[in-house]
């Protein structure tokens, strides 16, 4: 009992503590940038964003890089890292280097290598087939470059997520007691695995977002303007103007996260009980450690 | 019988990764290796094989920059990966579905916050003419965010909810039968965090101060645009370099600068994966 009464003082005050923190920050921006001294109250610094130069088209050309890279990170990790639980477990450790190898190489380290290669296309390769690729990797409009680094940089991160639901799930299990109900491999994957893997399919995907979202070192040594770049050189000059800007990125971060969980949610809660309601057929494959306690 | 069947098709499945991985990732890792050991072909005799980049990358003023960048990161990582495991145990055993998801959702957006909206928003709070300094009259007590201290205080910022992030998902792990098991047993809350709970979630912990110090030590943006020039970062001495802020000749430094970095990573990665595969067994 005294247990029970401790425990919610405790999380308050971590909670109070780590609230002022993150929220004080924010505040004073908004403070900073709608109280300018010498004129009082005044909103002059947001309404200049929004007519500003390229803010739509940076922040489009940033949003087709996040989900390009996402589609990229998903597709490259999520069949290598299940088959290799349910396969060849030997691989694993494998892996795990393998992708954790970008966490060894910074990312101003990365874009020094990356120009260095690309340098290679004029000065090497300007008369051979390869010479187009390299052109077309570096399109303006989408320069696909952007998503190779920011797929290298984000396979740590996503494969940390996803390791650690693989890690609450035992998969074998799962696809066994599926087989054993007649499913076929591809569908115990399919609809047995991937959906006890939810919560970390999201968490791979949240950080991915988030990581090119605010990715500004690349873009900008590699001379584009995602929208973190087209913040810097717009907003450079002022500082109730930038500040407003960071504000905005910072909203606008958020209600691209919101939606990203509210189209990742819904399906969740109905699929799983439809799952349970269906009484014996899945009921073979146990309730995985993560739900239960989540 | 699923083991044999299966093998082919874990190494099928896992190839298109390693191919991504040599393009996207050994491609620049080789240029950066060859640069780093060679004269740029804008010096005097074209390219040739040197060490002399090496060599300038750990003298004077680029050491400073290697060593106060390792403080700053081994630090700063430190305290948030301290600091985040109260706070993800807090909104991991909280009873309110809605508040755990919405602090973990923004801890997806202030992990990314880091950056140029980050310094802004610490030179709005924090800088010369911030609300706070101004408010607190804080530049009389000492103040200053473009030192050492102030450089800690902004990368928290993005470290703790990115330790968060990394922690939670350990934490949901921990079973509550071991800790029912513990309390059976007679163990005391602090008992069970010091026998069970904290030796199961080391391989985490480990993992997660690893990628803190990562991403502390590659933060180039935030200490860039706070132009915090009285804490010399390699990160942005790079970014100098690169950007052709060198002497002719000398545009390969930036390469033997970035194979720096890549070494003092490599020596953090050396110790972290033993450690971790030895006490990752707990979670399987």
């Amino acid at each position: 009992m005294a247990r029970l009464t401790r425990k919610p003082l405790w999380r308050g005050a971590v909670g109070l503590l780590a609230g002022l923190y993150f929220l004080v920050p924010v505040a004073a921006s908004v403070i900073f940038t709608v109280d300018v001294p010498g004129q009082g109250f005044t909103l002059d610094a947001y309404s200049g964003i929004v007519s500003a130069d390229g803010f739509t088209d940076s922040l489009l050309l940033t949003l087709e890089l996040a989900a390009a890279t996402i589609v990229l990170v998903m597709v490259l990790l999520v069949p290598a890292l299940v088959a290799v639980r349910l396969g060849a477990p030997r691989l694993r450790p494998v892996l795990e280097i393998i992708c954790s190898l970008p966490l060894v190489v910074p990312s101003v380290a990365l874009v020094s290598g990356y120009s260095s290669v690309l340098r290679w296309g004029p000065e090497h390769l300007s008369r051979t087939p390869l010479f187009q690729t390299f052109t077309a990797v570096q399109d303006k409009r989408f320069p696909f470059v952007l998503v190779l680094a920011y797929t290298v940089m984000a396979l740590p991160l996503a494969y940390r997520a996803l390791d650690s639901g693989l890690r609450a799930v035992d998969v074998r299990v799962l696809v066994e007691a599926a087989r054993s109900c007649g499913a076929s491999a591809p569908r115990a994957v399919l609809q047995v695995v991937l959906p006890n893997l939810r919560g970390a399919l999201l968490n791979a995907s949240f950080l991915t977002l988030a990581l090119v979202l605010g990715e500004y070192t690349v873009g900008a040594l590699l001379g584009y303007q995602p929208f973190a770049v087209w913040i810097v050189n717009t907003g450079g000059n002022q500082a109730q103007l930038s500040v407003a800007v960071s504000v905005l990125s910072l909203v606008v971060t958020w209600m691209l996260l919101l939606v990203f969980a509210a189209l990742g949610r819904p399906r969740d809660r109905s699929r799983s009980l439809s799952r349970s309601r269906r009484a014996g057929r899945d009921a073979a494959a146990p309730a995985p450690i993560a739900q239960e306690v989540a | 019988m699923t083991l044999r069947t299966k093998a082919p098709a874990g190494m099928l499945a896992a190839l298109p990764l390693v191919l991504f991985m040599l393009v996207a990732f050994g491609l620049p890792a080789v240029a950066m290796l060859t640069g780093a050991f060679s004269t740029s072909s804008d010096a005097p005799g074209g390219a040739q094989w040197t060490t002399a980049n090496l060599t300038d990358s750990v003298q004077g003023a680029y050491l400073t920059g290697l060593v106060s960048s390792v403080k700053l990161s081994a630090l700063s990582a430190l305290l948030a990966a301290v600091l985040g495991l109260p706070l993800a145990q807090a909104v991991v055993t909280s009873r309110h579905r809605a508040l755990r998801e919405g602090v973990l959702a923004a801890s997806g957006v202030l992990a990314n916050f880091g950056g140029v909206p980050l310094a802004f928003a610490f030179i709005a709070t924090l800088g010369n003419a911030g609300v706070l300094t101004e408010h607190l009259g804080l530049t009389g007590a000492g103040w200053s965010l473009y030192t050492f201290w102030g450089l800690v205080i902004v990368y928290l910022y993005f470290l703790l909810p990115l330790m968060v992030l990394a922690i939670t998902p350990a934490l949901e792990g921990l079973r509550k039968q071991w800790r029912e098991a513990a309390q059976n047993n007679g163990a005391t809350g602090f008992q069970y965090w010091r026998y069970v709970a904290l030796p199961v979630l080391a391989p985490s912990l480990l993992g997660g101060y690893v990628l803190l110090f990562g991403s502390a030590f590659a933060a180039y943006a935030t200490a860039a645009a706070l132009g915090s020039g009285s804490v010399p970062l390699i990160t942005v001495q790079i970014a100098d370099a690169l950007s052709g802020n060198v002497l002719v000749g000398q545009g390969n430094i930036a390469l033997a600068l970035s194979l720096d970095m890549v070494v003092v990573a490599g020596l953090v990665m050396a110790v972290y994966v033993p450690l971790q595969r030895r006490s990752a067994r707990w979670l399987d």
